[in-house]
């Protein structure tokens, strides 16, 4: 390997890991808040990637009734949440936000889709049509759990990850998709030659980091959600529903898995199963960040894609079994270093 | 006699098959000071709890006459009750200003919420730490912020939970002069204390719980002389006596 070639790889691995980068941090956000290891992460990129594809070629994406139907679903579990205090104002808010919100999106996507009108608008649609379905997915399949332990959100979790791939082939079917890149251009540096769309990822990545960064530390509503993961009787205390911070984080967390999904689906061929591939190193790069810090899940996710170019370009057989054999050496380290967690006030 | 702002009716509260509150029935009226005395394991904690919502309970609960029985925690506290709970349940993490700003999250969208300036001027400590993380308090810092942070939600009925413990006598008297001041500026105050002679200074009425029901109560005056709460509250084996006796903690 020559110093080129090393190069070609750190940039490979950088754009990747731009990705696991995103992914990492809304799992760690997901998981603070809520203490719900999102594996369906990855079903979001995929989802994204192949709404947008669909769009591309001008079909009504299979995302669409998708999310009229967890939109009803979601419209129940509402209802049956509220039971308590369910008056008609109540009602309306409830079957604006589950239940109009999504045929509004549907009826722009059924209306634009046959226009093609042009990449911008139809990376917007698709964000459109993703994001609202993490809310949902909490109200209906996380929310009644909410005093279950880690354990059983997480055989919840793996039960929606299954269940959303299913339903990916169900409404996408078995062929793969791709998209043109978001930019044709490219630029020679050295001996590289830096992409358009790989800027664009890079650029992406960084602007995500900084309106989260600005979110959490700007916003009384991104404290509300970091307060929530610090100390949930006392964010009750102050009012702060826990059932409203869940929904917040998992719309995040969608949003976030559609863009990547955007981002990846010019680079590779999307199927209605290669989102979880993609979540789970993410899920390497978040752990090697403890589940807590957002700053260690991004530097970790970086390290992810660089070890996984290298390791594709020297052993590309054993290209996974290396970037999750990554895991072991952090887990002993941590195991070693962590004292017993202390009952603070 | 005005119409009581908090009504409990026989409350019980049970873990499992154990009832540790059983059949509590209390009364707070607008602006007053009312107390809870007991001893450790009385139920003083889990009535408050149950109160809040944070506990489930049987038994009636009404809050300005609306019911409260089946409302969560957030919507108890969007109709102004407010409990500063015995572990202060502080976002650690947080600096001490997140804190008190979260402390009005019920107004985010309205406004109204408590004043940060305000409660700087009350608690000067809080201003000088605003930037140091919740965690990094002493206690008897943590109790200021905690109530501050309680205060920032501008509370209608403020429940504390053993406000004095842990601190230091001179403390004491400051944390119980401010919650009096509160009673005087017309907050409804539900206090519960082990320390029963600073509560009782304080308080226009009291309770006393014992294994989990009530078995005194009366004004404070009366509860003060009584020989069951002398003996059993105010002996001489009172050993957090804060300052010497006859000196009124609170301003009035």
């Amino acid at each position: 390997m020559d110093a080129t070639i090393l190069l070609l790889l750190l940039q490979d691995g950088v754009v990747n890991g731009a990705i696991y980068a995103l992914i990492a941090l809304s799992l760690v956000l997901v998981f603070t808040v809520t203490r719900v290891i999102l594996i369906p992460q990855g079903e979001f990129v995929a989802y994204g990637a192949l709404t947008l594809a669909s769009l591309e070629a001008g079909t009504l994406p299979g995302t669409v009734p998708l999310l009229l139907g967890l939109g009803a679903l979601a419209f129940l579990a509402d209802c049956a949440e509220a039971r308590a205090i369910l008056t008609g104002r109540v009602l309306l808010r409830l079957a604006l936000r589950d239940l109009a919100l999504p045929a509004l999106v549907a009826a722009a996507a059924w209306f634009l889709a046959p226009l093609k009108p042009g990449l911008l608008v139809e990376i917007l649609v698709t964000l459109a049509i993703v994001t609202p379905m993490g809310g949902f997915l909490h109200a209906v399949a996380f929310r009644p759990l909410a005093h279950a332990s880690v354990l059983v959100l997480l055989i919840a979790s793996v039960g929606v990850h299954l269940a959303l791939t299913g339903l990916g082939l169900v409404f996408f079917g078995a062929e793969g998709s791709r998209t043109p890149p978001l930019s044709e251009a490219s630029f020679p540096a050295g001996p590289l030659l830096v992409s358009g769309q790989s800027l664009w990822m890079i650029g992406l990545t960084l602007a995500i980091i900084v309106a989260l960064w600005l979110f959490f530390s700007r916003t009384l509503l991104g404290k509300a959600l970091i307060a929530t993961a610090v100390n949930r009787l006392g964010a009750r205390l102050m009012g702060i529903a826990p059932s409203l911070a869940g929904r917040l984080s998992f719309s995040v967390a969608a949003f976030i898995g559609a863009l990547s999904g955007v981002l990846i689906a010019p680079l590779t061929t999307v199927y209605y199963d290669t989102g979880f591939l993609i979540g789970l190193k993410g899920f390497v790069a978040a752990i090697i960040g403890g589940l807590a810090s957002y700053p260690a899940a991004a530097a970790a996710a970086i390290l992810v894609g660089i070890i996984e170019s290298v390791a594709s370009f020297e052993a590309s057989a054993f290209k996974e079994v290396i970037v999750f054999m990554a895991i072991i050496p952090v887990l002993l380290w941590r195991s070693l270093r962590s004292a017993p967690i202390e009952d603070e006030e | 006699m005005t119409r009581p702002m908090l009504e409990a009716e026989n409350l019980v509260v049970a873990y499992g098959k154990v009832e540790a509150v059983r059949g509590v029935s209390l009364t707070v009226a607008p602006g007053r000071l009312v107390t809870v005395l007991g001893a450790n394991g009385a139920g003083k904690t889990t009535l408050l709890n149950a109160l809040m919502g944070v506990l489930p309970a049987k038994g009636a609960l009404r809050f300005e006459g609306d019911d409260l029985m089946r409302l969560p925690v957030e919507a108890r506290v969007a109709r102004g009750l407010s409990l500063i709970p015995e572990r202060r349940e502080l976002f650690a993490t947080m600096s001490v200003e997140d804190n008190l700003k979260l402390g009005a999250f019920r107004f985010r969208a309205k406004g109204g919420g408590g004043d940060l300036g305000e409660m700087y001027r009350l608690f000067p400590r809080l201003a000088e730490r605003r930037r140091q993380h919740a965690g990094t308090l002493s206690g008897g810092e943590r109790q200021m912020l905690a109530m501050a942070r309680a205060l920032m939600g501008r509370p209608r009925l403020l429940m504390l939970d053993e406000p004095s413990l842990g601190l230091a006598p001179l403390i004491v008297a400051e944390v119980m002069r401010t919650v009096a001041r509160l009673r005087d500026e017309g907050v409804a105050i539900l206090l519960v204390e082990q320390n029963a002679r600073a509560a009782l200074r304080i308080a226009d009425h009291g309770y006393v719980l014992d294994g989990g029901t009530v078995v005194l109560e009366g004004d404070s005056r009366t509860l003060q002389g009584d020989a069951r709460v002398v003996e059993t509250y105010l002996g001489s084996l009172s050993v957090d006596e804060d300052g010497p006796p006859g000196r009124a903690a609170s301003g009035r």
